[in-house]
């Protein structure tokens, strides 16, 4: 029992199946894998149209339809923000003239980034801010949503100099808008991403309302 | 037709996988803010028990014991995309509320759990059924957790039905003034209000124990000789 090659026999028998094992475990990955890869392949092309029905509904919610007879979601223009990341702005006209664009905006949440959509009029005032996606905790960071509350509303008609740009915080951290009871975090980030993306307008307002 | 009932029984009470077994807590605790969130996280975690369950009582002669974990972990993780990816597809507007819950369910150990101790080790109907009755033993509790939490945190009951069905809207039970109690909403007030639930199915089944044994005592004093049979089996 206490020889030191009590152990052997063990080892030994152990190897065969162990290969086995690994063969079978091989199986079942390359099994389920093709699961995956059959249901990606079914499911594609009808998420594809289900994101694309989501953005037009999200666009017509920052820029409001009386603001355009043409249609943002193919008028679009590709740029690169503050952070190098290229991003579309889909631009509303009325009569030839930008009267409104609406691009993504990026902020980094409780649970990773954020993804929204920022509606800004032609000078500049935000016509609506919508969140796209969010990994925030459900019951407390997702109050960002419009349907579990009013409070992404409030940014309607505010700009960069209304208020100034240090007063676009979260009150905790001396500016001027409510963070929610429970997180903070959230809140913050969605008010950075609006900021960066009122700044990234007045950076590029000649190239983004300039009619072409 | 008993072994049903028993499964059934073990599922909505006895081994109860919130109140018994006490698994499951990170879904559990994060979704069980309201009502609704509640109710729509465990109808997705019922999809899915059922769903493991079939699929892996179906293997469960190809899986060898030593790497049956990994091997269910597999099938779990790929089942939860496969759902993942058909509701975003096909139901999108439920895909819209319930979205985000869905991959938690991949963290939810009650899946992984009856998937080892049931479906491995029973036929397709059996296990199918048990899949059905831990998802609906789930459901109910998370439920319960869902409303004294959402009632308690913010005065109102089905808060955001309206997400899943638009014509109905949710009710303020308490006084509209009801200023709210946070810590209802925070985990740690998830940890008081399912502490309490425990305590009082516990309670429960003491106060249904003690009457059983005395009962047994009884049949034993009759029966003093045929100690071993009188036990319930």
């Amino acid at each position: 029992m206490n020889s030191p090659h009590a152990l052997q026999p063990e080892t030994i028998a152990i190897k065969p199946p162990g290969l086995i094992h690994g063969v079978i475990l091989g199986a079942f990955c390359l099994g389920f894998g093709l699961v995956l890869a059959i249901t990606d392949r079914l499911t594609l092309d009808d998420i594809a149209a289900r994101a694309l029905e989501d953005r037009q509904n999200s666009l017509a919610q920052v820029i409001p339809t009386s603001l355009h007879d043409n249609n943002p979601v193919t008028d679009t223009l590709l740029m690169k923000n503050a952070h190098g990341r290229e991003i579309t702005v889909y631009r509303a006209r009325k009569q030839g003239r930008v009267t409104g664009v609406a691009y993504e905006i990026f902020g980094t949440g409780y649970a990773g980034e954020m993804k929204l959509m920022l509606g800004l009029s032609a000078d500049g005032r935000v016509l609506g801010v919508r969140v796209l996606a969010h990994k925030e905790t459900p019951g407390l960071g997702d109050k960002i949503e419009v349907k579990k509350g009013d409070w992404i509303l409030r940014f309607n008609d505010l700009s960069l100099g209304n208020p100034p740009a240090e007063r676009w915080k979260v009150k905790k951290d001396g500016g001027q808008f409510d963070q929610f009871a429970g997180a903070t975090i959230t809140p913050r980030g969605v008010l950075a991403a609006i900021r960066g993306g009122l700044e990234f307008f007045a950076a590029n307002k000649a190239a983004l309302v300039e009619a072409k | 037709m008993s072994a049903y009932k028993d499964i059934a029984w073990n599922g909505l009470w006895k081994q109860n996988s919130i109140l018994a077994q006490v698994l499951g807590l990170c879904p559990l605790l994060a979704v069980s803010t309201s009502l609704v969130n509640a109710v729509s996280l465990g109808l997705a975690t019922i999809l899915v028990m059922v769903l493991s369950n079939f699929a892996i009582s179906a293997l469960r002669a190809l899986i060898p014991y030593e790497i049956r974990i990994p091997v269910f972990i597999l099938i779990i993780a790929a089942l939860v995309t496969v759902v993942d990816l058909a509701f975003n597809a096909f139901l999108h507007d439920l895909y819209l509320v319930l979205g985000i819950f869905i991959p938690l369910i991949v963290t939810n150990c009650i899946v992984l759990a009856r998937v080892e101790a049931f479906a491995a080790k029973n036929g397709l109907r059996a296990a199918t059924f048990d899949g059905l009755m831990m998802g609906v033993g789930f459901v109910w509790v998370i439920a319960l957790l869902g409303a004294v939490r959402e009632l308690i945190g913010q005065g109102t009951l089905f808060s955001g039905i309206e997400m899943i069905f638009p014509t109905l809207s949710g009710f303020q039970i308490l006084p509209v003034e009801y200023p709210g109690f946070l810590i209802a909403m925070l985990p740690p007030g998830a940890f008081f209000v399912l502490g309490l639930l425990i305590a009082g199915r516990n309670w429960l089944d003491a106060r249904a124990n003690a009457r059983m044994r005395e009962q047994r005592i009884h049949h034993q004093v009759e029966h003093a000789t045929d100690h071993a049979n009188s036990a319930p089996a």
